[in-house]
């Protein structure tokens, strides 16, 4: 019997969850939403975390029908992400901890999400995907350890699409890669992108610099370039969305369907914040249909940054018994996924 | 002609069969649904391409490879040589090291990489980029109570001089093996040195380029 309260603040969300033994009693959240056009800086992001995060506390106990002595474990985010929102979550987790006198764990966030996906799809050893705003990779677990089988070696995926965003000057309300997704439903003319993909890793920066160029044909440096395409710039910015997110779901799709082959698995998980994409979920499942596999997906309830997800992962690491001793419950930008021992799987 | 069906491989469906008399495996790149279907063949053509032709550089820079005995971009079947004896080198790692002692194992396994890393050495030095170096695309032959090692699956593979692409293909195989064989982190090891040996001149420009592509991965571990 695990109840654990998680905090989740390592990029523009909020989370606070709670969860009982893998079961769902809170789930509540605030996302930091810049004007279109902008995306969300470190300082600005912390101070909306700051002034979000008490109420939240309270909502979560209040929704769960909880009170602070009934939880076991109060869990944190402590890596990877940007330092000051981070340090949000990790003062207040460790003021709870002392206030209320409960053992304090700080928690991978890759490791979160895929906990997370893992419970509510009930999947037992899939290949998985994290798609987000600062991850992309391809992971698989063996050994007590998930490892890294593939993933970008420049910008994540998520970050392709935000700042692509931004260039057409999308709203990002409710998320950049949602209204993306949106307009890209009105388009099926496909324009050729570069396609990038390096044995199981993938790159999007050539990618976001050609379609920027094709967005914003004024902007261009090269003006030889830009004169000999002068003639062939309709397209509309759905046109673009579009083949953007064909392009890059593609890329993905292939080195996860790489990996399933290498590793021998048929089943695939997708996480992250991209990953409540219904064209990639789509383009996943025919994928997996092909090869006689299975997909798990979740919405955005689990997909997005959420506190129950590191709520889950912390009872899990405390249910194997990892304890953190309050020195080190400091918050690190660089924390990688296969850093973490996981004691709780002895698969 | 029925086909026996031998695997679904991440790039298409192996058969075995035969061309003119001699059997063959044939890779059948089958139109993935999943993709926009002009992205599909233009993806289809280009790795067609791309695997014959690395194929046939390969052979003549007296690298192994499967010999590609015909090609068929309308029915995007390739039919090539089939080594049926060969298991490849990850099932071969995992073998060695379960039915070893330790020692053994390693000593071993640092023959086989040492070997590997002098082939991709040879590679690069003629330019052929494979572009998906992995274990279970390095096959094992048996031969003569030894073995040989033959590179499969050139679909991803390009020439191209430059030491960014020499450097990205080293960084994917460093990877490939921290996470299949993360109980032997001294393959990568033994591939490198062996590498050195047999990748021409540019060899101080070639690893200069694979930390710089090893630094830039790091920066990964960000926001999330």
């Amino acid at each position: 019997m695990v109840c654990a309260l998680g905090i989740e603040g390592s990029a523009n969300k909020i989370g606070i969850g709670i969860i009982k033994d893998g079961e769902v009693l809170a789930n509540v959240r605030r996302t930091y939403i810049t004007p279109p056009g902008e995306g969300f800086l470190p300082k600005e992001t912390a101070k909306h975390h700051r002034e979000a995060i008490l109420g939240l506390v309270q909502s979560s106990l209040k929704e769960a029908k909880l009170q602070p002595a009934d939880l076991d474990v109060i869990c944190y985010t402590k890596g990877p992400g940007m330092a000051p929102p981070l340090l949000v979550g990790a003062i207040v987790a460790r003021t709870l901890s002392l206030l209320w006198a409960k053992p304090l764990l700080g928690v991978n966030h890759c490791i979160g999400h895929i906990e997370m996906g893992r419970l509510i799809t009930g999947a037992q050893n899939p290949i998985v995907l994290y798609v987000s705003g600062g991850n992309t990779q391809v992971i698989a677990y063996s050994n007590q350890r998930y490892r890294i089988f593939g993933e970008t070696i420049d910008i994540a995926v998520g970050n392709c699409l935000d700042r692509f965003a931004r260039i057409i000057k999308l709203s990002n309300d409710p998320s950049p890669g949602y209204n993306i997704e949106q307009l890209a439903k009105k388009s099926n003319r496909y324009i050729k992108l570069p396609y990038v993909v390096k044995g199981m890793d993938v790159s999007f920066s050539g990618i976001l610099s050609y379609i920027e160029d094709l967005a914003e044909p004024g902007k261009r440096q090269n003006k030889r370039k830009r004169q000999q395409e002068e003639e062939v710039t309709d397209y509309s910015q759905a046109d673009l969305c579009y083949s953007l997110q064909e392009t890059i779901f593609a890329m993905l799709v292939e080195i996860t369907e790489r990996a399933m082959a290498h590793c021998g698995s048929n089943e695939v998980l997708i996480v992250g914040g991209v990953g409540c994409n219904e064209r990639l979920q789509e383009m996943m499942r025919i994928m997996c249909e092909e090869r006689g596999g299975k997909l798990f997906a979740t919405d955005e309830r689990y997909c997005i940054d959420n506190g129950l997800m590191i709520a889950h992962a912390g009872a899990e690491m405390f249910r194997s018994g990892t304890r953190m001793p309050l020195e080190e419950a400091f918050v690190t930008q660089r924390f990688r996924t296969d850093e973490v021992l996981v004691s709780w799987r002895q698969d | 002609m029925s086909l026996e069906i031998l695997k679904q491989g991440a790039e298409g469906r192996l058969y075995l069969g035969n061309y003119k008399g001699e059997s063959c495996l044939i890779k059948e790149r089958f139109v993935k649904k999943y993709r926009h279907p002009d992205l599909d063949t233009q993806i289809t053509r280009q790795r067609m391409k791309a695997e014959a032709k690395a194929a046939g550089r390969c052979l003549a820079a007296g690298i192994l490879a499967p010999r590609i005995l015909h090609s068929d971009l309308n029915t995007h079947k390739l039919y090539m040589e089939y080594f049926d004896k060969a298991q490849t080198a990850k099932q071969f790692i995992q073998e060695t090291v379960a039915g070893k002692t330790e020692d053994l194992a390693k000593q071993a396994l640092e023959e086989l990489c040492t070997r590997i890393g002098g082939i991709i050495g040879k590679m690069h030095s003629n330019h052929i980029i494979h572009g998906d170096l992995t274990t279970s695309n390095i096959l094992i032959n048996p031969k003569e109570g030894d073995y040989e090692v033959v590179f499969i699956d050139f679909g991803l593979s390009h020439y191209n001089q430059a030491t960014e692409d020499k450097g990205v293909d080293l960084y994917v195989l460093e990877r490939a093996l921290l996470s299949t064989h993360s109980e032997q982190p001294y393959l990568f090891e033994s591939i490198l040195s062996s590498y050195r040996k047999e990748c021409g001149k540019d060899e101080e420009a070639v690893l200069a380029k694979f930390e710089e592509v090893r630094a830039r991965g790091r920066k990964r571990t960000m926001i999330g």
